[in-house]
């Protein structure tokens, strides 16, 4: 915080409207800034990482049972080197991950077109694929679930593995094409009018031109929606059948006690996602400074 | 059309390369969204919209799960639901309300300085890993960092061992199982939704009108008052549509940090669906909260002045 101030009251007088008024002491109440909003954010901050500290270190506590307990009974890496010894833990997770890339792909293969006709033109009809998309992203979760367990019935579609990746589908696309026409909106239409100019069809253009200036939001697309699907309890939890996903499994051992293998997988999860997240960040710094 | 003037000897190949396939482009130009739109808006209206009519039309079936059931128009269901029934469906779905109203107000108030932090107190390029981690908790699973919590809370739990030991709390106190722990992990879930919405409207905000306002003699708050929260107005209403419909339809909070007194429609929808298999019971609850909770999002949307949906988007 403090080392933040000081480069902030220094640009302040540069910006027009105050520079004529730098001498009257009143302005100083706009940058004048008490400790509180720091310490709301921090404070929400330590609230939120509570639960994963929690997760990570019981994932080395030495329970004496199969079951996780919260007395600490002393360091141990047991339950990570025996990390698929649960029955179904393994199986479930796996299932996670493939539905998920899955989904992630299919929902970016079908959710490109639909951006780019959504925000690159005026047809009849598209007011109400916005508000569709809209409310796909708005409806509740327990309503999507239990009306797709009610399609899947009426139509004699029996549940499992394939309705759970339909159903992540569909609302996977809403947030690709949210995340996707973003991009879109900000990437611009000369280079692809160039290509046309310089004789490309319009495919070729699409191809060559666009598709590569869209390729980062397709993959921050892809991402949201492969986190969007990995991490789906409620629909899932309608449509899986004999099917189990790792939420579906976590969920069942939350209410009927715990394998401390499940923190592990979390905290492994949680490690990947940190690297790519920390990965990601450093990629975008060092971009923006070549550019810069 | 420049092409035109640039590369003439293109012939009929070249979009636009002669006079004569011009009307050809603009046709299919027409169509070319129709064509980008087709597999996605089909595929939503199949397995998005459709599922959402058929729900309706399960509700008004007839039966029970060992003799399957029909559709017999039987709208008495929706009145036997609520009026008089044998299960009191009306006071879960008021009592999922009033979680959620609650959740979403809790993260506005949290939200709202969080975001403001962030757009307005520091440096840009502290700007993005500050957001991060406010998204952090997302990088844990749902029904794990809700577990955890389950943990924290409990009565053996640091928490309320805590509070016991200082004597704030007496030996009966506890905070799982009540309708607080409830309110408090679906605010907990849900922050990111509201400080994300809120952030982005703010970061919209030209600061010099903040100092304008300061200029005008404006003091603080009411520079805030006047100029920053109506402009970040689009963000708290993205911010609450987010958290209220999650919070209200969710039954993973309720069910890992609720106890008997806390049960949602949520929990109700479900249990009706995998528990008893009473689909019609649960596709009724389920049209229910869609058209409550659109009633109510509807009236906010008019009192707040956003009628633009689409802006949201």
């Amino acid at each position: 915080m403090t080392a933040v101030a000081p480069s902030r009251s220094a640009a302040a007088p540069a910006s027009p409207v105050t520079g004529s008024v730098a001498g009257r002491p009143r302005r100083h109440g706009v940058n004048r800034r008490g400790p509180w909003l720091a310490i709301v954010y921090w404070v929400t901050i330590a609230i939120t990482l509570v639960p994963i500290v929690y997760m990570i270190v019981y994932s080395f506590n030495d329970a004496p049972t199969n079951r996780l307990s919260f007395a600490w009974n002393g360091f141990t890496t047991y339950w990570y080197a025996n990390l698929v010894n649960v029955s179904g833990l393994g199986a479930a997770f796996v299932t996670s991950v493939v539905v998920a890339f899955l989904a992630a792909i299919i929902s970016v293969a079908i959710g490109l077109p639909l951006a780019l006709a959504l925000e690159r033109y005026r047809f009849p009809g598209r007011g109400v694929v916005n508000t569709v998309v809209f409310a796909d992203i708005a409806a509740p979760s327990i309503v999507v679930g239990s009306a797709s367990l009610s399609f899947f019935l009426s139509v004699g579609l029996g549940t499992g593995f394939l309705t759970v990746l339909i159903t992540h589908v569909a609302f996977d696309v809403a947030y690709v094409v949210v995340v996707l026409r973003a991009r879109i909106a900000g990437t611009s239409r000369a280079l692809e009018e160039a290509a046309g100019d310089l004789g490309a069809t319009p495919f070729q253009a699409f191809r060559l031109v666009t598709l590569p200036l869209l390729a980062p939001g397709m993959l921050a697309a892809g991402l949201l929606a492969l986190a969007m699907s990995i991490d789906d309890y409620v629909i899932t939890s309608f449509v899986a059948g004999p099917a189990v996903t790792f939420p579906l499994f976590v969920y069942g051992a939350a209410k009927a006690g715990m394998p401390p293998q499940v923190l592990c997988f979390g905290t492994l999860v949680f490690a990947v996602g940190l690297l790519v997240a920390l990965l990601n960040g450093a990629l975008n710094r060092r971009l923006a400074r070549t550019r810069g | 059309m420049s092409a035109i003037g640039v590369a003439p000897g293109l012939g009929p190949g070249g979009p636009g390369g002669s006079a004569g396939p011009a009307p050809v482009r603009r046709g299919r130009r027409r169509s070319t969204p129709f064509f980008l739109a087709l597999v996605g808006t089909a595929y939503l209206c199949v397995f998005f919209v459709i599922p959402l009519v058929s729900g309706l039309i399960v509700s008004l079936m007839t039966g029970n799960p060992d003799d399957g059931y029909t559709f017999t128009w039987n709208f008495g269901i929706y009145g036997s639901l609520f009026v008089d029934p044998q299960v009191p469906y009306l006071t879960f779905l008021l009592r999922s309300l009033w979680y959620g109203a609650a959740a979403t107000i809790a993260c506005i108030v949290v939200g709202y300085p969080v975001a403001y932090f962030i757009a307005f107190r520091v440096s840009p390029r502290w700007k993005n890993p500050l957001l991060m981690l406010v998204f952090i908790s997302f990088l844990v699973s749902f029904i794990i960092r809700t577990d955890m919590w389950a943990f924290v809370l409990a009565s053996q739990g640091p928490v309320v061992t805590f509070l016991q030991g200082v004597g704030l709390a007496g030996k009966d106190f506890h905070i799982l199982g009540t309708g607080g722990a409830v309110i408090f992990g679906d605010a907990y879930n849900d922050l990111a939704f509201m400080v994300l919405p809120i952030y982005a409207a703010l970061e919209r905000i030209d600061p010099r009108l903040g100092e304008a306002a300061n200029d005008l003699y404006a003091g603080k708050f009411r520079a805030f008052w006047h100029t920053t929260l109506p402009l970040s107005r689009s963000g708290i209403f993205a911010g609450v549509l987010l958290v209220f419909i999650d919070s209200v339809g969710d039954p993973v909070n309720s069910a890992l940090l609720g106890g008997t007194n806390t049960y949602t429609i949520g929990q109700a929808i479900q249990d009706a669906y995998s528990g008893n298999q009473q689909y019609n019971v649960a596709a009724a609850l389920s049209t229910v909260l869609m058209v409550v909770l659109g009633i109510i999002l509807f009236i906010y949307a008019r009192v707040s002045g956003t009628d633009d949906l689409e802006d949201l988007v």
